[in-house]
């Protein structure tokens, strides 16, 4: 984006006029995340810089807030900090609790649309399926249909087939949620696939290779760093759902979202930064984990790094 | 091929059958195995997507509430209000109701009461009249009490059981089926004739929703737009090695929890948050008059335009990625200036990544519900938030599934013409 030697002072002027808007948008993107993380960490419960933050006095400064994440629904908070407080934080801790609910909900949303998905982007990408547009539209759709409709159509749904009752704990929003996550699934999947040579898995069969040999020793390797991205996807979409866990979600089942959902309702405390705080650094982690796989996807397929 | 067979030279496999037959048939195979493949995806979206949502489709236009009454405990399902079904069967729309019509409601009413139903068919009654289901529970109460004339009887318990009004509502309402959901849906009713009118000024509010989350939906997607041309502009002529740190800007928003999002604009845009505070810090505003910018239809587009930036640079950005940079060059030794080489050369090329972008963003958007029912207040809500209100608030569910079946075609119209357009499988995250 070199300023080419011809440009008269006017051009010159609106180039760096553009930098600097261009810069500004840049800021309206990343402030609003970014700012959150020094609030956190307030004494006092505001949600603005104070006088002492903005002097980076240290008294300006604490981990109340992370600590009362720990201590909030706990029987005991003021006990001594030993083996037994680790214990009733692990048990009782609202959000202990809401985290364990999020990430068993998450793992096996996301097993079961990474292993769906998986196998139907396989299909999908094959030359030969038929009626391949609209299958594909119908398994995008959950993505683009607005969540309140889904979570009303599964309210009306799981309370007909009473599946409460079915005794397996997380049911309705483990199957709601893996829809949810599976057109991530099938757009990053099917995306490594456009790629993929298909001559590699006609040469495994000609030496001999049954189908699941050639799938898992072949075509699995090269298109993992896909599946993994959507498997990440998945993840994310199910830990931060918040409508049909709402809607369909049993009382226990209290997940992240869900009390941050409250909270934000109810009375905001900084509290919510903390946990704010903590989800940006897993999706920062998340980030940099899919970058560097869908590197090295290219670099597995001898594509340039773009 | 005919010919080969005139020769009885059949072209034929190894084994003997002939080679176009075998080939269909292999190709028949393939075909099977890729679809046998798709086929537990789409059977599982089919049983917990599109079910569920036919479910609720059918919901708006069916009602059982005065129809049928199913015991909690046992399910069993005991028809209701037969009698009065079987006089509107037999007296035409417009009938005065007659001592036989109050004597066939005087005996469901006993029905109900014994049911224990009362509450039901009046919440019915309720959603197209409201203040009808107190007089049904009150009716029924005394139900068995009641001695002919059984017209004079039940108006003397309330005089509004002579309404009209009430009558035309209980004759839609003994059938099942009904388009009145959709009628309210978009401020329609009703009246004594069964003329389809408007509701009084003061209750149309789902048509203006209807009409204001169009709106905010259309200047989302222009805000979008504008931020979003020039960063992905940037982003597609830099060197890639700047491009890619600067799409982690793009890209980490968009990995980040909407809730996060959303609550990090609540104490942005709050009157004693932090942007109010560094204006009045920077004294360009005074302690006293604060901006309110959220809770109203600024906050909700603030947040939502922040939010679905990322759907928009990113089908811009691969689109402009790829456009030859000769093109404008050339434009230029040819003698436009930049603004006509621009104009002329380069925007046009851009045009399917805007397509792809706008419509993306616009879908997303007419659908949203967490930001505006966090920071939209009472003017920034959308149609998401009316539907989630009857839906937990109100209890009118049959409006809410006639409320989210229109919301859902729109979106779908939309879907359709993004899938003509632009292909859903150029649909790319990241």
């Amino acid at each position: 984006m070199a300023l080419p030697s011809y440009a008269d002072p006017l051009e010159k002027a609106w180039h760096y006029a553009y930098l600097v808007i261009c810069g500004l948008i840049f800021l309206f993107l990343i402030a609003p995340i970014l700012v959150v993380i020094p609030l956190s960490f307030n004494a006092e419960p505001y949600f603005t810089f104070t006088d002492k933050m903005l002097a980076f006095d240290a008294e300006g400064y604490s981990t109340r807030w992370y600590d009362l994440l720990l201590t909030f629904g706990m029987l005991a908070p003021d006990a001594p900090r030993d083996t037994s407080w680790w214990a009733d934080a692990w048990e009782n801790a609202a959000w202990i609790n809401a985290a364990k609910n999020s990430v068993i909900i998450g793992f096996f949303s996301t097993i079961l649309a990474t292993g769906l998905g998986t196998v139907a982007a396989l299909g999908l990408s094959r030359p030969e399926m038929p009626a391949r547009r609209v299958i594909m539209a119908i398994l995008i759709s959950p993505m683009i249909v607005p969540i309140i409709i889904v979570a009303t159509g599964l309210f009306f749904f799981y309370s007909a087939i009473s599946i409460q009752d079915w005794g397996i704990p997380y049911l309705g929003v483990v199957l709601a949620h893996a829809t949810l996550g599976i057109p991530f699934v099938i757009i990053t999947v099917t995306a490594t696939l456009v790629g993929f040579d298909h001559s590699l898995t006609r040469a495994a069969a000609s030496m001999g290779a049954d189908p699941v040999t050639t799938f898992r020793r072949v075509q699995m390797p090269l298109i993992l760093p896909g599946v993994i991205s959507g498997a990440l996807f998945a993840f994310v979409t199910s830990f931060d759902e918040v409508v049909v866990v709402l809607f369909v979600g049993g009382l226990d089942e209290q997940t992240i979202p869900r009390q941050m959902w409250n909270g934000i309702r109810e009375q905001i405390s900084p509290a919510i930064l903390s946990v704010a705080t903590i989800l940006v650094l897993i999706s920062i982690a998340l980030l940099a984990t899919v970058e560097l796989l869908r590197r090295r996807s290219e670099r597995l397929r001898g594509m340039s790094p773009s | 091929m005919t010919d080969a067979s005139a020769n009885g030279q059949l072209l034929t496999t190894a084994d003997g059958k002939p080679l176009k037959r075998a080939l269909a048939k292999a190709q028949a195979h393939a075909k099977r195995r890729a679809f046998f493949l798709v086929l537990p995806l789409l059977a599982f979206i089919l049983i917990t997507f599109v079910m569920p949502i036919g479910q609720m489709l059918h919901k708006s236009f069916y009602n059982e509430g005065f129809t049928v009454n199913e015991d909690i405990g046992s399910g069993v399902r005991t028809p209701i209000m037969t009698n009065l079904k079987t006089w509107f069967d037999a007296n035409p729309l417009g009938t005065e109701p007659d001592e036989a019509a109050y004597a066939a409601l005087a005996a469901d009413l006993v029905v109900l009461k014994d049911l224990r139903a009362a509450g039901q068919a009046g919440t019915r009654i309720n959603y197209e009249k409201s203040g009808s289901r107190s007089m049904f529970t009150k009716a029924a109460r005394g139900a068995e009490k009641l001695k002919p004339p059984f017209k004079e009887a039940i108006i003397k318990l309330d005089k509004d059981w002579a309404d009209p009004e009430l009558w035309r509502v209980m004759r839609d309402a003994t059938s099942a089926y009904t388009a009145n959901f959709y009628l309210a849906a978009i401020d329609r009713t009703k009246d004594v004739n069964g003329n389809i009118v408007n509701v009084e000024e003061a209750r149309q509010v789902y048509v203006k929703l209807f009409w204001r989350t169009l709106k905010l939906s259309i200047m989302i997607t222009l805000m979008t737009f504008i931020l979003a041309y020039p960063i992905a502009h940037l982003l597609a002529t830099l060197p890639l090695r700047y491009s890619n740190l600067l799409m982690i800007l793009v890209l980490l928003p968009f990995w980040t929890s909407l809730l996060v999002r959303t609550t990090s604009w609540m104490i942005l845009l709050q009157s004693q948050g932090v942007v109010n505070d560094a204006l009045v810090g920077m004294g360009l505003l005074g302690d006293e008059n604060r901006l309110q910018m959220m809770y109203n239809q600024m906050g909700t587009m603030v947040a939502m335009t922040h939010i679905l930036l990322p759907f928009m640079v990113l089908p811009l950005y691969s689109v402009m990625r790829p456009i030859n940079p000769s093109y404008v060059r050339a434009a230029r030794s040819l003698g436009a200036t930049s603004w006509t080489a621009f104009r002329r050369i380069y925007f046009p090329q851009t045009a399917p990544g805007i397509g792809a972008g706008a419509l993306l963003v616009f879908i997303l958007a007419v659908g949203y519900y967490i930001t505006p029912a966090l920071v939209g207040g009472a003017d920034g809500q959308l149609i998401s938030n009316l539907i989630a209100f009857h839906m937990q608030k109100s209890l009118n569910w049959s409006l809410a599934a006639a409320l989210a079946a229109i919301l859902l075609g729109c979106v779908m119209v939309l879907y359709w013409l993004y899938d003509r357009l632009i292909g859903i499988d150029n649909l790319k995250l990241g």
